[in-house]
């Protein structure tokens, strides 16, 4: 179906969960009155991002009271937020959750948890384990966070599993300045969208933030792409934003047909290639 | 050269956009500097006038009696084009009572002693207006050390601290610092006729390009060498580099609990905010 999407490029404080809260549900109010059908939120959206030691502090489970208000809204509007999970057993996770009428439809763990240069995520977090298309009112989803789209095989096997629109949570922070028109994480990013739409003949929907945090930037620029590969919408840099784009079931159907890539992946090759590359690892 | 060019709109635009979003988040609006008639402090009253509204900085020249009186003009001239708040304090009686006292010290000890004095001054008038202290290192003099720990090393935010001395000058000309500051020479100004690059060595751009490839493109000595670098100048620079590594570090906390500050007590300064 045809639907409108709302990207709130927000700007989250850190550690404030009651800010953010409120932060949220008014972009998500702003999302119902726009006409939208859903909205996208960053990576950590309900916490900030450089966490640390906070992180056993600001994460909730399943079935605190802010996710009670989401499914609650989720009866007028699909909202997909990030925030820090924690589980019985007290594991906590980068999580991103996607609600609609009322439900979580699905819990997406952050797989990749980048702990490297200014990145200490695995430090503090524990990593997610699965990567799942599930169903929508807008056809079959995946969502990915963050770091886990520059992994070839995260959104790969998304597109396998069925998904023809990738949702990604960012909290992207902005460096690599130099003589060149765009910010150097900003300039690999748009590659990295627009490539992996176009190699998976998928729609994917960014949401990346803004502010900055110990002097971090995040540079925000999230965006619709289009299964083709072209850029339908972007949000502007380093600045809050909220993006309204429609989304058209058409682009998608004639992409299929002018590209089918997807349809000729051929899973058993692929399967049986990467047993074999195991069973050779040994 | 053209490695180190940068693109001035986006980094102006990333530079204020920072002063802006850390100096307001802690709840104040006002920003406050000392202003030497030099290129690194003039850059960083430009981008916080144009971050926090020139109303809203806060510039002192404190001028010792052997300051160039070249230098507290220049700054007059910054103050003036911006329209920021200014004030000249001297700090020649503090500072003479005190060497008065030890009139053995030499040129280092009066020099680090002149730019803690400073550090106290632009400290207190913090508490006066209610403002932060904004740093004026770059990523050049930080990584070479030359700067004094409690002293000109001392802010609560620095935002030209991760842009080379190369960059504050093309940033400099993008922002319309006046031509005057942006042309002459570097000097930490405690003597008549100092220059930074005369005390250093070499020159500002030639570490630039050096430090550049050492620390940001992480190139071995091999491989800075087979670069064009002279194995002298390399050792040189990395020495400093290395020598200077204190200054840039909290002082080390003798670790005896399980959680230690900074060790395994991490938390981001902008925690809550």
């Amino acid at each position: 179906m045809d639907f409108t999407v709302a990207l709130a490029q927000i700007k989250p404080k850190l550690g404030c969960l009651d800010d953010n809260m409120a932060l949220i549900e008014a972009a998500i109010e702003k999302g119902i009155s726009e006409g939208a059908h859903l909205v996208v939120f960053p990576e950590l959206a309900l916490t900030g991002y450089f966490l640390k030691d906070l992180v056993p502090d600001v994460a909730i489970g399943l079935d605190a009271p802010q996710i009670a208000r989401l499914k609650l809204l989720s009866q007028r509007i699909s909202i997909a937020i990030g925030l820090v999970e924690v589980t019985a057993d007290y594991r906590f996770f980068n999580t991103a959750l996607y609600l609609e009428g009322g439900e979580i439809l699905q819990v997406h763990r952050k797989v990749y948890l980048p702990t490297y240069g200014l990145f200490d995520e695995q430090r503090y977090l524990a990593r997610g384990e699965h990567f799942r298309a599930f169903d929508t009112r807008f056809g079959r989803v995946g969502m990915l966070i963050c770091e886990d789209m520059w992994h070839l095989s995260a959104p790969y096997i998304l597109a396998m599993d069925g998904a023809t629109t990738l949702i990604c949570l960012s909290s992207s922070p902005g460096r690599g300045i130099s003589g060149a028109e765009g910010l150097g994480s900003a300039d690999a990013w748009q590659k990295l969208t627009s490539t992996t739409a176009m190699f998976l003949n998928c729609r994917v929907l960014y949401c990346n933030r803004v502010g900055y945090e110990d002097g971090i930037n995040f540079w925000g620029g999230s965006e619709v792409i289009a299964p083709s590969g072209e850029v339908a919408a972007r949000g502007s840099l380093l600045e809050e934003d909220f993006v309204l784009a429609r989304v058209e079931e058409g682009a998608l159907r004639r992409e299929r047909i002018f590209s089918p890539m997807m349809r000729d992946e051929n899973l058993a090759i692929t399967v049986k290639e990467l047993k074999r590359i195991d069973r050779e690892r040994g | 050269m053209g490695t180190l060019t940068v693109n001035t709109a986006l980094l102006r635009k990333i530079l204020v956009g920072f002063v802006h979003d850390e100096v307001t988040k802690v709840g104040v609006r006002k920003g406050v500097l000392g202003l030497s008639g030099g290129i690194d402090s003039a850059l960083v009253a430009y981008i916080a006038a144009e971050a926090l509204g020139p109303e809203n900085v806060y510039a002192y020249t404190m001028p010792y009696r052997t300051s160039n009186p070249e230098s507290e003009a220049h700054a007059k001239l910054v103050a003036d084009a911006l329209g920021i708040n200014y004030q000249v304090l001297e700090i020649t009686p503090m500072v003479d009572a005190y060497f008065a006292l030890v009139p053995e010290a030499d040129n280092m000890r009066r020099g680090n002693k002149m730019a803690r004095e400073r550090m106290t001054i632009l400290y207190d008038h913090s508490a006066a207006v209610g403002g932060l202290v904004l740093g004026t290192s770059n990523k050049t003099e930080l990584l070479l050390g030359y700067g004094t720990l409690h002293g000109d090393m001392a802010s609560a935010l620095n935002p030209i601290g991760d842009i080379y001395k190369s960059q504050v000058w093309e940033l400099s000309e993008a922002m319309g610092v006046p031509r005057e500051v942006i042309d002459k020479k570097p000097s930490a100004d405690l003597w008549a006729g100092q220059t930074d690059e005369q005390e250093l060595g070499f020159s500002y751009r030639d570490a630039d390009e050096l430090l550049y490839r050492m620390v940001d493109q992480r190139m071995n000595r091999d491989e800075l060498i087979a670069a064009g670098f002279a194995p002298e100048f390399i050792d040189n620079v990395h020495k400093k580099v290395q020598g200077s590594h204190f200054k840039r570090r909290l002082p080390v906390i003798a670790k005896v609990s399980n959680r230690t500050i900074d060790r395994d007590f991490r938390y981001a300064r902008d925690w809550g905010k």
